[in-house]
């Protein structure tokens, strides 16, 4: 939409969303049936090797809008457009070849990893589940993959749970990039990480843009750390994106209410000068 | 002024399985004063958590306080009998836990909740118990409290569920509060209105708090003094505008840096690296001597690897653990 100046014009989309609806059935105490609107017409465009950063405040629908857009819910009404193609109205069998080309990777690694499994056997599975490698193609695959996110290969035989929390994202990175995804939807996946550990696993997927191409939607509440990642943001408020465009321009200039309490809303920590000389 | 807790030289291990000792923390010293907010920042295994516990004897069956002394009003807590603690913990120093949706009982209303806490520590009739409970209500939800007190913990927000345990934790009047994390789970909007809560308190009842985080941002504007902890000791100690304005110890300056700003800071294009610290601050991968940052620090020399930095007064108020300013 926006991004014309960094992207060719003639570049297709990756992903392109049409007015998206997801209504949710509740029930009220009194058992009368109830309507609630998760996602209200969403419409949004992401380019190949950009990131788009949806923030906004807990409750507003960014991760059933990560649900919708990674097959995990089916939206009440609208379209997803992936690399050209409807992907709400496939059926299983086609949306499983979708499926290993969009990755979610979730906020907190401690609970999203099995921690009876190995780091082997993390990794291992979707490469198993895709029946197309063998077991010397499976094995060669895991150590590239662990080299790729920093990982030292003598930790393979270790549980997640003896991993430190960086450590640990780093492996859930891994494992969504496993089936060479085009598009990663990182759902808060830095939230839970210690300040210094952040930094690292953002730095991480900087670098993987880089080699790899990749194309971010890196949901999240943290304003500063969408404005470090993000080509676009859009912002989020009771289902509805109620401002979107280029990261800074959004920043510097917001128009909206939502923005302005969340930027309010930013911790900040200002260096003294002679620091930042340094 | 007279510190209200005092604490002196402790040292805290957990023993492993294999039967060792691991420490967690290692000479440990500051003083709280009355009405003071102290925040305590360090990453995941630094030993924020097992300070918070020690402080009032709450410490996982495996922990050994192996020495020092904590001094609060006459007493050792330390050395404290059970009945003693019992009379402080909850009712002279509180403590308020990172995850509000844990920490209370699911099927009971938030009010009742209170009022047990409140039962515990003051033989009242029930009806100036129900009337304590109220007012301590009033005092965290000015709006609806009433409601809220009726609320199972399900029907309520994150952040009204943390002002939950803030009322648990203030119901008695107690003149210390230890907050672990207590805004970790939250977003940046109710993180905000839940440090507004806490600055109130403060100006209202004269609390002194020890506020403990990984995220320095939060404590700018907030807290008084910081205390900045690595790998179990103290790497600096000072007043909150001087230490988050300009860091002295090189792990402090490194994490302020590492942290994005909202607009790009001169010169940077976007995109490019934040200057993370290398590494990580796991048990294993720490020196057997010389300083704990040293094989992550940009600024280290060849002492650092020798001895152990000792405390190095900058000012009255500021302290450093670093040889770059020992003389």
């Amino acid at each position: 939409m926006k991004v014309e100046a960094t992207i060719g014009k003639n570049m297709q989309p990756l992903l392109r969303v049409e007015n998206l609806v997801k209504r949710y059935a509740k029930r009220s105490l009194a058992g009368t049936p109830e309507e609630f609107l998760a996602l209200d017409g969403v419409s949004f465009t992401v380019f190949p090797g950009t990131t788009l950063a949806v923030v906004g405040e807990s409750g507003s629908g960014k991760s059933t809008l990560a649900a919708c857009l990674a097959c995990l819910e089916s939206p009440t009404a609208g379209s997803i457009w992936f690399e050209g193609r409807e992907i709400t109205k496939l059926e299983e069998r086609a949306c499983r070849q979708v499926r290993p080309q969009i990755q979610v990777i979730f906020q907190d690694p401690a609970s999203s990893l099995n921690p009876r499994w190995s780091v082997m056997e993390v990794l291992a599975e979707p490469l198993i589940l895709q029946r197309k490698f063998t077991r010397e193609e499976i094995d060669r695959r895991i150590s590239s993959l662990l080299e790729r996110v920093g990982l030292s290969p003598d930790i393979v035989e270790r549980s997640p749970t003896e991993l430190s929390g960086g450590q640990r994202q780093r492996l859930a990175i891994a494992r969504a990039l496993a089936l060479e995804p085009k598009l990663l939807i990182l759902d808060e996946a830095l939230s839970a990480l210690d300040c210094s550990v952040q930094a690292q696993i953002a730095n991480l997927l900087v670098e993987l843009q880089g080699s790899l191409g990749m194309t971010y939607l890196f949901i999240t509440h943290d304003l500063a750390m969408a404005a470090h990642l993000a080509d676009e943001i859009a912002v989020m408020d009771r289902g509805r994106i109620v401002e979107q465009g280029q990261a800074q321009k959004i920043l510097k200039h917001p128009e909206q209410e939502t923005t302005r309490q969340l930027l309010a809303a930013v911790p900040r920590l200002t260096l003294a000068p002679p620091l930042l000389e340094q | 002024m007279i510190a209200i807790l005092e604490i002196q030289d402790l040292h805290v291990s957990y023993r492993s399985s294999g039967g060792g000792l691991c420490p967690a923390l290692t000479s440990v010293s500051f003083g709280l004063m009355p009405g003071e907010i102290m925040g305590v920042l360090g990453e995941s295994g630094s030993g924020k958590s097992t300070l918070a516990g020690s402080l009032v004897r709450l410490l996982p069956a495996n922990a050994r306080i192996t020495r020092g002394a904590v001094q609060f009003e006459e007493t050792d807590l330390l050395r404290a009998n059970a009945d003693e603690l019992r009379q402080i913990r909850g009712r002279r120093i509180s403590l308020i836990f990172q995850e509000p949706s844990l920490a209370l009982h699911p099927t009971m209303r938030v009010g009742e909740q209170v009022r047990q806490v409140l039962a515990a520590h003051d033989s009242l009739g029930k009806s100036a118990l129900n009337e304590q409970t109220r007012q301590v209500f009033d005092q965290v939800f000015p709006e609806e409290a009433d409601r809220i007190s009726h609320s199972y913990p399900h029907q309520l927000s994150g952040g009204q569920r943390q002002r939950v345990l803030i009322a648990q934790a203030i119901a008695c009047g107690p003149s210390v509060v230890i907050a672990d994390e207590p805004t970790a789970s939250l977003d940046p909007t109710t993180q905000m209105e839940i440090l507004g809560v806490f600055r109130n308190l403060r100006e209202k009842l004269g609390l002194a708090m020890i506020f403990i985080t990984h995220n320095p941002a939060l404590l700018c504007g907030f807290a008084d003094r910081v205390l900045v902890l690595y790998a179990g000791k103290v790497a600096e100690c000072g007043p909150a505008e001087t230490v988050l304005a300009s860091p002295r110890h090189p792990y402090t300056k490194a994490l302020f840096h590492s942290i994005p700003t909202v607009f790009d800071r001169p010169g940077n294009t976007r995109k490019t690296k934040l200057p993370a610290i290398l590494g990580d601050s796991a048990r294993s991968s720490l020196p057997i001597q010389g300083c704990p940052f040293e094989p992550r620090c940009t600024e280290r020399m060849d002492t650092c690897k020798e001895r152990e930095p000792t405390r190095v007064n900058l000012s009255a108020s500021h302290t450093v653990s670093c040889f770059k300013y020992e003389s």
